[in-house]
C-alpha cells in the first residue's frame, strides 16, 4: 500500500517553511560525507541539488544523459525567472505570486508547497546574482524586470532571451567547483536505467554507459530524480530531441506513483510546423507578448498579406476576450484561444495553422533599437528558421507541447511514494496545478535544487536508519539482470520500423486525442490505439547493431517503448478527470462562453496513479483551500 | 522545393580504429529541413538497410545547448556565421551539391564513434576556477551592488558562449583561448568574480595548457566559426587579466 500522506507541516501558511525547517532533523558536518546521494540529470534542479549537497558535505554522484552537465535543457529556457522582490514598487509580494501561481494553476496546486516557492524565490535571484549571473539591468545598475502572462506586476528577472542558460551556466559551475573539490563525481553520457530497492527503500541506481554500452551498478543512501517532463511523448516539442520520461517511469514501476499525467501544457507561441520532415518545435519566448499583439483576420480565408490587411479588418482577439490581461493572458488560456480561431477558418499561413503575433506598434511606439535589445536573439532566430523578417512583417506563431505539469508524486519534503526516492524540479508535480505559469518552471527547479532539498534529506537521513550496502547486494544483479534482458529482447526483434518511425505515430495519436482539447470518443479511442501500436512494436522495431556500442537507435527505442506506455497513462487520467482545468479541457466540460469548467466538487484533488502492468490504480490527494478561497479563474 | 545532395560523411566505429569517409547520396530533402533532420532521413534509411547509422551529438536543435558539431565543407557549424550546426536550414546549399561532413577535430576533443567528439576538457577547465566561490545561502540582496548596465550588457556578451567547441576546431592550433577568454571576462566584468579574479584567470590557464590545447597566434578563425559571435576582445581581455595576475598576484 502506497503511502500518499502529504506531511505538509501544521501552522498558519506563512510560518509552515520556517516551523518545518526548524523542526526537521540534521545530520553532524562530520557525518555527512559519511553519505553518498545519487542524483540524476543535471538540469537546474539536479545542479543546483547536487552542488548544495555537496557544499554541506555530502558525498555526491551524478549522472546525465548528454557529453556535460551544461547541456540539460533547462539550458534551452528564454524569457526568464519569477521572484516577488517587488522591486518594481508594483504591488508584489509573496502572497501575491502565491495568490498568481495557485489560480493560474487552476486551483489544482497544494498550497503549502505554492507559498513555500514564493517565499524562496527572493532568495534564489540572491544567490544566482552572487553567482555572477548577468541578469538585464537598468542604468542605475539595478536589476531590472519583465512581466509575464497570468500577472498583473513585473516580477520577471531576465538574462536576454538566454535566461535558462545563464542560470543552468551558475549552477553547473558551482557543481563543477564541488567536484574540483572531489565532493562530486560527475557521470556524463550515462542513462539510468532502473532504480534498485532493497527492503522496499531505494538504495541504487543501474545506468547504461552510453558511449560503451556497459550497465554500471551505482549504491547510496537516497536516490534523486531530477529527469525533467515528458512533453516528448508527443514526438513534437518544444524539448530537446534526448528529453525523456525513461528514469520517472522505471521508477514509477518500481513503486513511485505517477501524479496528475494528463495535465500538460501547450504553450501558445512557437513557431509553426512546416512539413512532416520536422524533428523538433522552438518556441518564441512567452515575454514577447509584452510587445506583440495577437490577431487574425476577421474574415475567414482571408489570404491577403498582412499588411494589406486594415486595422478595421484584424481581430486582436485576446485584447477583445481578455480585456485586463490582453495579450497576457495565461499560457492554457492563449492557446486554447489561438486554436479556437483556427478551427473557425481564420488561421493564417499556408497552413491556416497560426495567428499573428505582430511588434508593429511596439516598434513604432518604442523604436526599432529598444525592440532589438529585448527581444534581439529571438528575431534573429525567428528569421533563421522562417525566413521572414519580424521586423517588418508579423511573426506568425501556433501553440505547441512545451511543459508537464504532472509528473512523480511527490510529498512536501519532495519525496515520492517509494521511500529514498526524491522527486526535484519538472520531474515532479507538485507546484503548478493545472497549469504553469510562465517563468515558474527556473523558479521552481531552483527552488527545490538550492532550498528545499538541502533541508528535506538531510531530515531522511538523520530519521532512517539506513544500512550500508554496496552494488554486490543480489538486488543490484537483478535488476541488471532484467535491464540486460529487455535491451537484447529489443535488439532480437530485427523488425521494419525503426523508433523513430513509432515515436512519430504515437505523437500523432496523442496531440490528437489528448492534446490541446479532449473528449470522452477520442480517449477511448487512444486507449484502444496505444495497446495495438505497442504490440506492433514489440513485433517489428528494427534496432542495427548491438547493445555494446554507442547505439544511439537503441536509447531511442528504450525511451519510446515507456513513452507508449506512459501515454496510456495519461490518456486513462485524462478520461478519468470528468472536467476540465488548466491545461486539461474536455470539451464536454466547458463555460457557455467556451472556457474550462471545473468540478471542484469531484475534482478538487491530485490523481495519482500507482503501477499495475494490467490496470493501474487511480488514488487521490485532496487539495484543501484555506487561505486562497476556490473561484472560477477569470483573466477579463 | 525537393533536393538531391552527395554526402561525404567521416566515419569511424571507435577511438581505436581508423576512420574514413564514406560517399552517401540522398534524395527528397525539403528546403525546409535543416541540417540534422537531413541526417535524420540519412540515418533511418540506413538502419533499414541494416547498416550503422551515422553518430552526431545534438539534442536542443535550436542552437543554445552546444551539442552538435560539424565541420561542414570545411566550416566548424557550417558555412553562415553566428550559427550552430542545427540551424543550417537546406535550403543554404543548391540542389545537386555535394557536403563533407566531419566531427569537430583537435587533440584535446578525443574522437568517440563517427562525428561524436569528448570535450569534457571544457568542463575539466570550468572545474579548475571558472566560477565565483559562493556556497549555496550565503548572499545578500540581489540589489545590494549595483552594476553599471554597461558592464552587464558586456559580461552578458561573454557569458553567451554555449561551450560548443567549434573557437577549437576552427584553430590551426587547437586553442581554447576563446572560451577561456569568455569565461575569464564574464566573471572579470562582474563586481562578484573581482575576489578570485587573479586565482581565476591562472588556474583556468594551467588547466587549459594540460588538457593540451594549443597556443593562440591570434588569427582570429576562432570568432569567425563562433556560433554565439563572441568576439576577439575576450582573447585581449584574457591576456590582460593574465598580466595582470602576474603582476597584482
Amino acid at each position: 500500500m502506497l503511502d500518499f500522506k502529504s506531511h505538509i507541516p501544521n501552522g498558519p501558511l506563512q510560518d509552515k517553511w520556517s516551523n518545518h525547517k526548524f523542526e526537521s532533523h540534521l545530520v553532524n558536518p562530520t557525518n555527512r560525507r559519511k553519505h553518498t546521494i545519487l542524483i540524476v540529470g543535471t538540469g537546474l534542479a539536479g545542479s543546483s541539488a547536487a552542488a548544495s549537497l555537496a557544499e554541506a558535505g555530502y558525498n555526491v554522484k551524478i549522472f546525465g544523459i548528454h557529453d556535460s552537465p551544461r547541456r540539460a535543457h533547462s539550458i534551452a529556457a528564454q524569457g526568464g525567472i519569477n521572484a516577488a522582490k517587488n522591486y518594481q514598487n508594483d504591488g508584489d509580494s509573496v502572497q501575491r505570486l502565491f495568490y498568481d501561481t495557485i489560480k493560474g494553476g487552476d486551483f489544482r496546486a497544494r498550497e503549502a508547497n505554492v507559498y513555500r516557492l514564493a517565499e524562496i524565490s527572493v532568495k534564489i535571484i540572491d544567490q544566482c546574482v552572487a553567482q555572477g549571473i548577468p541578469f538585464a539591468r537598468e542604468y542605475g545598475g539595478l536589476l531590472s524586470n519583465r512581466s509575464f502572462g497570468g500577472t498583473q506586476v513585473s516580477r520577471t528577472f531576465y538574462a536576454r532571451g538566454q535566461t535558462g542558460q545563464q542560470l543552468l551556466l551558475g549552477a553547473y559551475q558551482a557543481l563543477e567547483r564541488q567536484a574540483h573539490e572531489g565532493r562530486v563525481e560527475i557521470y556524463p553520457r550515462r542513462e539510468m536505467m532502473d532504480v534498485v530497492k532493497i527492503n522496499d527503500i531505494a538504495r541504487g541506481i543501474i545506468v547504461r554507459n552510453l558511449v560503451t554500452g556497459e550497465l554500471e551498478r551505482y549504491a547510496g543512501d537516497a536516490v534523486v530524480l531530477a529527469t525533467g517532463g515528458y512533453g516528448n511523448v508527443f514526438y513534437l516539442s518544444t524539448n530537446a530531441k534526448a528529453s525523456n520520461a525513461s528514469a520517472v517511469w522505471r521508477a514509477h514501476k518500481r513503486g513511485a506513483a505517477f501524479a496528475n499525467p494528463c495535465f500538460t501544457q501547450i504553450h501558445p507561441t512557437c513557431i509553426p510546423v512546416s512539413g512532416d520532415h520536422q524533428s523538433k518545435l522552438t518556441l518564441m519566448s512567452e515575454s514577447l507578448r509584452n510587445a506583440g499583439r495577437v490577431w487574425v483576420p476577421l474574415k475567414k480565408g482571408d489570404n491577403r498579406p498582412p499588411h494589406q490587411i486594415p486595422e478595421n479588418e484584424r481581430d486582436y482577439y485576446l485584447e477583445r476576450i481578455y480585456p485586463s490581461f490582453g495579450n497576457l493572458a495565461p499560457r492554457d488560456v492563449a492557446s486554447r484561444a489561438a486554436k479556437h480561431v483556427c478551427d473557425e477558418g481564420k488561421g493564417v499561413g499556408s497552413s491556416h495553422l497560426s495567428v499573428y503575433l505582430d511588434f508593429a506598434d511596439s516598434i513604432k511606439r518604442e523604436g526599432h533599437d529598444s525592440i532589438r535589445m529585448k527581444y534581439g536573439n529571438l528575431f534573429d532566430m525567428y528569421q533563421k528558421i522562417t525566413t521572414e523578417d519580424p521586423y517588418k512583417t508579423p511573426m506568425r506563431i501556433y501553440p505547441a507541447v512545451h511543459y508537464t505539469m504532472g509528473g512523480l508524486w511527490v510529498d512536501y519534503n519532495l519525496q515520492s511514494t517509494l521511500p529514498g526516492l526524491f522527486v526535484l524540479g519538472e520531474a515532479n508535480f507538485s507546484d503548478h496545478g493545472a497549469n504553469r505559469l510562465g517563468a515558474s518552471a527556473l523558479m521552481q527547479g531552483l527552488a527545490d535544487g538550492y532550498f528545499v532539498i538541502p533541508v528535506t534529506l538531510p531530515n531522511y537521513i538523520a530519521t532512517q536508519s539506513i544500512v550500508k550496502v554496496d552494488t554486490q547486494h543480489p538486488n543490484f544483479a537483478e535488476a541488471e539482470n532484467e535491464v540486460k534482458k529487455t535491451t537484447s529482447q529489443l535488439i532480437k526483434i530485427k523488425g521494419t520500423q525503426t523508433a523513430e518511425m513509432f515515436h512519430k505515430r504515437l505523437g500523432k495519436l496523442m496531440w490528437d486525442d489528448c492534446g490541446m482539447s479532449r473528449n470522452e470518443s477520442g480517449l477511448k479511442k487512444l486507449l484502444e490505439e496505444i495497446p495495438k501500436l505497442k504490440e506492433e512494436f514489440w513485433n517489428d522495431i528494427l534496432i542495427p547493431g548491438d547493445e555494446n556500442q554507442l547505439n544511439n537507435e537503441l536509447e531511442k527505442a528504450g525511451r519510446v517503448a515507456d513513452f507508449m506506455e506512459l501515454g496510456e497513462l495519461m490518456a486513462r487520467d485524462a478520461l478519468e478527470r470528468k472536467e476540465s482545468c488548466g491545461g486539461h479541457f474536455r470539451t464536454e466540460y466547458q463555460t457557455s462562453d467556451s472556457e474550462a469548467l471545473r468540478d471542484d466538487e469531484k475534482f478538487c484533488h491530485v490523481a495519482a496513479w500507482e503501477y499495475n502492468e494490467k490496470n493501474s490504480i487511480r488514488h487521490t490527494e485532496q487539495l484543501n483551500f484555506e487561505n486562497i478561497h476556490l473561484q472560477t479563474r477569470s483573466y477579463k | 522545393m525537393s533536393h538531391q545532395y552527395h554526402l561525404k560523411i567521416w566515419r569511424q566505429k571507435n577511438s581505436q580504429s581508423e576512420g574514413k569517409f564514406e560517399n552517401y547520396s540522398i534524395d527528397n530533402i525539403h528546403s525546409d529541413m535543416t541540417l540534422l533532420e537531413m541526417l535524420d532521413v540519412l540515418n533511418q534509411q540506413l538502419a533499414i538497410k541494416g547498416e550503422d547509422p551515422v553518430s552526431f551529438d545534438h539534442d536542443c536543435r535550436e542552437g543554445i545547448c552546444g551539442s552538435c558539431s560539424l565541420v561542414i565543407n570545411g566550416n566548424p557549424h557550417g558555412p553562415d556565421s553566428g550559427t550552430t550546426s542545427c540551424q543550417i536550414f537546406m535550403r543554404k546549399f543548391p540542389n545537386g551539391s555535394q557536403l563533407v561532413i566531419e566531427p569537430f577535430r583537435a587533440k584535446a576533443f578525443p574522437l568517440i564513434k563517427d562525428l561524436v567528439v569528448n570535450r569534457s576538457a571544457f568542463d575539466r577547465i570550468i572545474a579548475s576556477g571558472g566560477y565565483v566561490s559562493v556556497d549555496t545561502g550565503s548572499s545578500v540582496d540581489a540589489n545590494a551592488t549595483p552594476i553599471s548596465k554597461i558592464a552587464a550588457e558586456m559580461a552578458m556578451d561573454s557569458a553567451a558562449c554555449i561551450g560548443c567547441g567549434a573557437c577549437v576546431a576552427a584553430c590551426r592550433n587547437g586553442s581554447a583561448m576563446l572560451f577561456v577568454g569568455a569565461k575569464v571576462s564574464h566573471l572579470a566584468l562582474l563586481p562578484q568574480g573581482d575576489p578570485e579574479r587573479s586565482r581565476r584567470v591562472q588556474n583556468m590557464m594551467t588547466q587549459m595548457d594540460d588538457e593540451g590545447f594549443g597556443s593562440c597566434t591570434n588569427m582570429g578563425s576562432c570568432a569567425g566559426a563562433c556560433p554565439k559571435d563572441i568576439s576577439l576582445d575576450n582573447i585581449a581581455r584574457l591576456n590582460q587579466e593574465y598580466m595582470r595576475s602576474l603582476l597584482k598576484g
